[in-house]
């Protein structure tokens, strides 16, 4: 029941060894290593990631090769890996391209893509997003041609995350039934990437156009409400990952504010920095607890998922931005400089707050939910 | 206080149901069962034997409940208006007081027979309590005093008081006070209703004139006051926290989320509706929120793991509730410009009310919220302090004696 949120001894462990993990492969420097590459993640450290830690394939079920995980490890990994800035295709492959293939996918499909995701051999995103600036599954407008199995596609996607390093390109497209998914890879005829120069280095994404592009058909019937909670248990996830990078914040502003002296005392000894470090904390725990409860009321499997998901993307996006803002201003000059950590998390979290909608957009949805 | 034994479950029924064979809630008066309920030390078992107790943990209170509402429909239940001397008063007297006083008020604090007030902040003196200025001076076994208490509740009510007083201007603050219980009925002693934003009198006024209180009513040693309000302050946490909706969309949400579903169809624009939608997700989403940290926190506590998130609450209800109320009004829009109740000053009554009528006093009301128990501001030095660990604010009264301290 998720009015429990009790966290066991192996969920203790699993962030125990995750944080350790990302202290070690992706501190600070590892990061802006990592971000100015066009790839903009480390490959060994995904192998790693995904053979020793076996996290990649963290919510791929065990018969696919995956760690067989649920939602709240997925709560603490986001957690961990956000808190670290972690430069990896860690939501774009293991959560939102692998619970799109368990959730949509064919069972074929499912057998030959699931295990090469979870072994981090192959890159698999989700090509959904459309120019036009929408995030409401009424905004996919673009159409395959042909009928059968195989099909072509004719049109633009934007956005994708990693797009330019997937093997495999999963595009969600509008049917005559409601939607449905195709399968391109990379080497498709008629396919081209190119990257989008994002606001956010550690994050990278691309626009992908298709010129007559054969794409397979991997789905049956509307696709339309599986589809509705796979993006509700990403942006979650994303709300998770969001949590971590405010809660980090946090602890950079209150270090910072406890060693930089000015007029002979710490800065942090003065209210106008206290309290807002105070203010902080409270909006911290307060996107801890929208992070977490959408992640457990997943775990038990509750009819309000989605709601939930809606209330946490909202609200976790607007916690981190704050906290990275105020974590800039804290940090005075240093804060604006590129040299010091604070502007990573200001990009990151201004991003992540785009990514999948923005706040007003999941409010409006949540207000729907709750019949506001 | 050390960890209490346990008394097995089977023991502690056995003594519930010997106190329901001799009195029974449904046929006796509060007072008289809870005379009893005190006698067979079911009152507080946490507290000694003899003094309301079994000396037993304080979780198996809730045995002692559950085995009464198993038998009786009706509880008798701590009144609303002991709350503080249940919760604050009892405490203090067992930890400071003699044996003749423990013996004389702890029954009857439990009982309902007497009420307690807390005597301590002071017009000079809230956040900064411990700088309080009403004086006690000594004259033969009694000392005597003059000053004024502000904020009280129930002073008009209660028979007795806790209070602390200065007893020694010339050291610094915090060494110059000391705590005294009152007989609310002393000479010199005059309680005022303090009328509020609401035109109510929640609270009051005490002022002393001339008050003789006997030294024997003195609970620590001189010049320990501070201490003594400690363990007072200490319970009040217990006495005032908790709580909160338990179900999603419970609470004061459910009555605001009526009022906006109650709006005047044309009333507001598209362009304006869509805005005040927004503010009320917003609303909805912070008291949701808020009682999911509640949840966390009560989860956290249980399992022995307190975090901060055990500490946001108090400061978090605050502001969410203030904003709550004034959203409720921009809701009501033009409605809000009557307050049908009206301004008549009176003593605070618990009144019925609309859900309009509600939003109108909760408005009001809502502006204590960030104030009573500790400001915002103070609530923020504290979590500045103690969870983050920044360093305090300079203090300029440290170690100065009191009478040299600036005040207003």
């Amino acid at each position: 029941m998720p009015s429990d949120f009790v966290f066991t001894d192996e969920h203790d462990a699993l962030r125990q060894n995750l944080r350790a993990f990302l202290e070690k492969r992706s501190d600070e420097k590892a990061v802006r290593a990592a971000m100015v590459t066009e790839r903009g993640y480390d490959t060994e450290v995904w192998q790693q990631l995904a053979r020793e830690l076996g996290l990649v394939g963290l919510i791929v079920p065990e018969e696919h090769g995956g760690a067989g995980f649920g939602p709240v490890e997925l709560l603490i990994a986001m957690e961990e890996m956000g808190r670290a800035l972690l430069c990896a295709p860690f939501l774009g492959t293991s959560v939102f391209a692998a619970q799109t293939l368990l959730s949509c996918a064919d069972s074929v499909t499912q057998k030959e893509l699931l295990p090469k995701l979870a072994s981090g051999a192959a890159i698999v995103s989700v090509a959904f997003a459309e120019p036009n600036g929408r995030w409401d599954l009424a905004g996919i407008q673009l159409r395959a041609k042909g009928t059968g199995a195989n099909a072509t596609l004719d049109g633009e996607k934007t956005l994708v995350l990693d797009g330019s390093s997937a093997d495999v390109l999963l595009v969600v497209a509008r049917s005559d039934a409601g939607l449905e998914l195709l399968r391109v890879d990379a080497n498709a005829p008629g396919l081209s990437r190119s990257a989008i120069p994002p606001l956010d280095l550690t994050r990278k994404l691309a626009r992908v156009r298709f010129a007559n592009t054969p794409a397979a058909r991997i789905s049956s019937g509307d696709q339309t409400a599986h589809f509705e909670r796979v993006l509700a248990l990403t942006c979650a996830a994303l709300a998770a990952e969001q949590v971590g990078g405010a809660q980090k914040c946090l602890e950079l502003a209150t270090d910072y504010a406890k060693s930089r002296l000015q007029f002979g005392r710490p800065i942090g000894s003065y209210q106008a920095i206290k309290h807002k470090c105070a203010e902080m904390l409270v909006s911290v725990e307060m996107a801890k607890s929208a992070a977490t409860n959408a992640l457990f009321v997943a775990a038990a499997n509750e009819p309000d998922f989605v709601e939930a998901a809606a209330l946490a993307k909202a609200y976790c996006s607007e916690a981190y931005f704050h906290a990275a803002a105020d974590n800039i201003q804290i940090h005075g000059g240093m804060g604006f400089t590129w040299e010091a950590a604070p502007h990573l998390y200001f990009k990151r979290a201004k991003a992540s707050e785009l990514l999948f909608g923005d706040p007003a957009h999941h409010r409006e949805e949540l207000a729907k939910h709750v019949g506001l | 206080m050390a960890d209490l034994r346990e008394m097995p479950e089977a023991e502690l029924r056995g003594r519930v149901q010997k106190l329901l064979a001799e009195v029974h809630p449904e046929r006796t008066d509060s007072i008289t069962f809870r005379r009893k309920q005190f006698e067979h030390g079911l009152a507080w078992v946490h507290f000694p034997e003899g003094h309301g107790g079994l000396g037993i943990s304080p979780r198996q209170q809730l045995t002692v409940l559950d085995e009464i509402q198993k038998h009786s429909k009706v509880v008798h239940g701590d009144p609303l208006v002991s709350t503080i001397g249940i919760g604050m008063g009892a405490p203090t007297v067992l930890t400071y007081a003699s044996e003749a006083q423990k013996k004389y008020h702890l029954p009857r604090i439990f009982s309902g027979e007497d009420i307690w007030c807390q005597m301590f902040s002071e017009p000079s003196a809230g956040s900064d309590v411990a700088g309080l200025s009403s004086r006690a001076v000594r004259d033969g076994d009694d000392w005597v005093v003059n000053g004024q208490k502000v904020w009280t509740s129930v002073a008009h009510l209660a028979s007795w008081g806790m209070l602390i007083v200065r007893t020694n201007p010339d050291v610094p603050k915090h060494d110059g006070l000391s705590y005294f219980i009152v007989d609310m009925k002393t000479p010199g002693v005059t309680v005022r209703p303090l009328y509020q934003i609401t035109g109510e009198a929640e609270f009051n006024e005490v002022f002393f004139d001339n008050a003789r209180i006997p030294h024997a009513n003195m609970l620590g040693k001189e010049g320990q006051g501070w201490r003594v309000a400690i363990t007072t302050l200490m319970n009040e946490r217990v006495a005032i926290g908790g709580g909160g909706a338990k179900r999603k969309g419970a609470g004061a949400i459910s009555q605001v989320v009526q009022l906006w579903q109650k709006r005047k169809p044309g009333a507001l624009s598209a362009a304006q509706e869509a805005i005040m939608r927004d503010r009320v997700t917003r609303a909805w989403m912070d008291n949701e929120l808020l009682r999911i940290t509640n949840q966390r926190a009560r989860a956290a506590q249980r399992s022995g793991n307190p975090g901060p998130e055990g500490s946001v609450g108090k400061l978090a209800q605050a502001e969410i509730n203030k904003r709550l109320w004034e959203l409720a009004i921009d809701v009501l829009g033009a409605d809000a410009l009557a307050f049908e109740a009206g301004f008549e000053l009176r003593q605070s009554g618990f009144e019925s009310r609309t859900v309009e009528g509600l939003a109108k006093y909760q408005f009001l009301r809502s502006r204590a919220n960030s104030i009573e128990g500790g400001t915002s501001e103070i609530m923020k030095n504290i979590l500045g302090e103690r969870v983050l660990g920044l360093p305090g604010d300079p203090r300029v009264d440290k170690d100065v004696p009191w009478k040299d301290v600036p005040r207003s």
